[in-house]
């Protein structure tokens, strides 16, 4: 979702307190050929190949739903310093309330993981991207790596406000009667349930290594999953793949369980959830 | 799970110029106005409306050859393999007695299904075909074999009457007491005919551009985030009435808007 306003305002009206964009770039770009999105047994597997109507088209999207009061965060990707520049300025032109940028999308050749495995590099756009733009800065690291301490810490030295951790696993899928990986792209990313567990032990991970707030995502599913991440050290949480398992109305349905939840276990705020796991 | 499972052809069938049916078992039953996404290895997926729905898991789809994927459908032969899963969408809610189907172009094909059950429940059914030119008509023959009362509109005067589909159902529905209105074919087509469903129920199948066909890419959204793949295909006027993109725009693969 989130590529046009329609489709942002109905996640809105489902219970969102946020939304973060379709990643952006500077050229349109149409994706990989389908199969794009297949459902495996514990999770999702997708090679989209960063599909977007490019920045200057998007402003139309942006202008329509930043109207709305649920603050909207642009994700932008980028091959070169000056690209991420000109994305995150013309978000923030828009109405963006903060930039994410994605530096870790697992199969966009020159985009996304190249960019993000690159310590001294990352560090550099998001300096650089901080330089130009007022509104907050996330960067949205990878799991596909070794040292994913390292990438976070290198985003806090380039003065981060915030790390969105995790991105999809890279993954794939073959059919054994015609012996063909399914993905037009043959490789993708794993998102849902089956990365839950990684994506709270990257978070609980970072919690350690940086200081700044870390927002949490991968295979949240119900208000429990959203807690899991808050005990890891996550400040709020980001919801993909279950639009697809429970409906759009996720949204409401998580945050009604992560209230009960809390009431139940005599929690009254999330702050005293956030990290509790370090304690 | 929500992958494509290999199944051989059963047959090809020539319909009409540049139109073919084909058949394969599928197991999984569908209702009429649902989809399936065929998979075409090494070279797209798409989504595609079922044309039959036969007992002992026939499945067909019919389909006109205009890009690489249905290129390479149109090529294929008995025992070649295609992948198949589905279904989606949400599928024709009959309403009413006295029906009238409007297929424009292959739209004829998703309505084939739809018009056998309607007569299966013994409802009055009244069947406009449009074509191009009389090349282009198909399942004439099967549909009347339904039992339904079958009109053809020809652009080109070919065969029938010459003119649009929706202008022969506007005549239609001026003189002929109808319960409700069911369309499928090109979108301006089919906002025509709701405007002359003031009163009358009408839903009509909507063809966008789809990659997920779960619900989940956003890539075929219309109006205020309603899913074609899952919210859809089929719409009712109440509905498409709200969507402005509706006989407007359409978006192409990464998301621009495309005027129709």
């Amino acid at each position: 979702m989130d590529e046009d306003a329609g489709s942002m305002q109905r996640m809105i009206d489902c219970g969102a307190g946020a939304i973060v964009t379709k990643s952006i770039g500077i050229q349109p770009r149409t994706g990989y050929p389908n199969p794009t999105v297949l459902e495996l047994e514990y999770g999702m597997l997708n090679a989209m190949g960063l599909p977007n109507p490019g920045i200057d088209n998007y402003g139309q999207e942006m202008k329509k739903i930043c109207a709305s009061k649920t603050p909207i965060i642009g994700s932008i990707y980028g091959a070169t310093v000056d690209e991420f520049i000109t994305l995150a300025k013309k978000m923030e032109h828009y109405g963006a309330a903060a930039i994410e940028l994605n530096v870790s999308c697992p199969h966009a050749k020159h985009y996304g993981l190249e960019v993000g495995c690159d310590t001294a590099l990352l560090q550099t756009i998001t300096s650089s991207v901080k330089e130009h733009v007022a509104i907050p800065v996330f960067v949205k690291i990878s799991p596909n790596v070794t040292n994913i301490d390292e990438i976070a810490k290198a985003a806090e030295m380039g003065n981060a406000d915030a790390i969105v951790a995790i991105n999809t696993v890279k993954a794939m899928k073959i059919d054994l009667e015609t012996s063909t990986p399914i993905l037009a792209n043959k490789t993708g990313g794993y998102s849902g349930k089956a990365i839950k567990p990684i994506g709270v032990r990257c978070v609980y991970d970072i919690a350690k290594t940086i200081t700044i707030p870390i927002i949490g995502v991968g295979g949240i599913t119900t208000g429990e999953d959203a807690i899991e991440y808050f005990m890891a050290g996550a400040s709020a949480v980001q919801i993909g793949s279950a639009v697809y398992y429970r409906g759009p109305d996720v949204f409401t349905q998580v945050c009604t369980e992560i209230e009960h939840w809390m009431n139940t276990h005599g929690y009254k705020k999330i702050s005293e959830l956030i990290g509790a796991a370090h304690q | 799970m929500n992958i494509p499972t290999v199944v051989p052809i059963i047959s090809s069938i020539k319909e009409a110029r540049d139109i073919k049916t084909l058949t394969f078992r599928y197991p999984l039953s569908m209702k009429p106005g649902q989809f399936l996404m065929i998979w075409i290895p090494d070279v797209d997926e798409i989504p595609m409306s079922v044309s039959l729905i036969k007992k002992k898991d026939m499945k067909g789809i019919t389909f006109k050859k205009i890009g690489d994927a249905t290129a390479t459908l149109y090529n294929l032969k008995p025992g070649d393999k295609i992948g198949v899963r589905g279904p989606y969408g949400n599928g024709f809610k009959l309403k009413g007695k006295r029906l009238l189907f409007i297929g424009g172009g292959t739209g004829v094909a998703i309505l084939a299904p739809v018009v056998e059950y309607a007569r299966s429940k013994k409802l009055k059914t009244t069947v406009i075909i449009g074509a191009k030119t009389k090349h282009e008509l198909f399942f004439e023959q099967r549909l009347r074999h339904y039992g339904a009362t079958v009109l053809v509109a020809t652009d080109d005067g070919s065969k029938g009457y010459k003119g649009f589909a929706s202008s022969l159902a506007k005549d239609l529905l001026a003189k002929e007491k109808i319960d409700a209105v069911y369309t499928c074919g090109p979108e301006l087509m089919m906002k025509s005919i709701l405007t002359f469903c003031t009163t009358i129920p009408f839903q009509a199948s909507l063809e966008r551009y789809m990659k997920c066909s779960i619900g989940i890419c956003g890539q075929c959204c219309i109006g205020n985030g309603l899913r074609v793949c899952v919210d859809g295909p089929i719409f009712d006027g109440k509905t498409l009435k709200q969507v402005d993109d509706f006989g407007v725009y359409r978006r192409d693969a990464a998301g621009r808007t495309v005027r129709f």
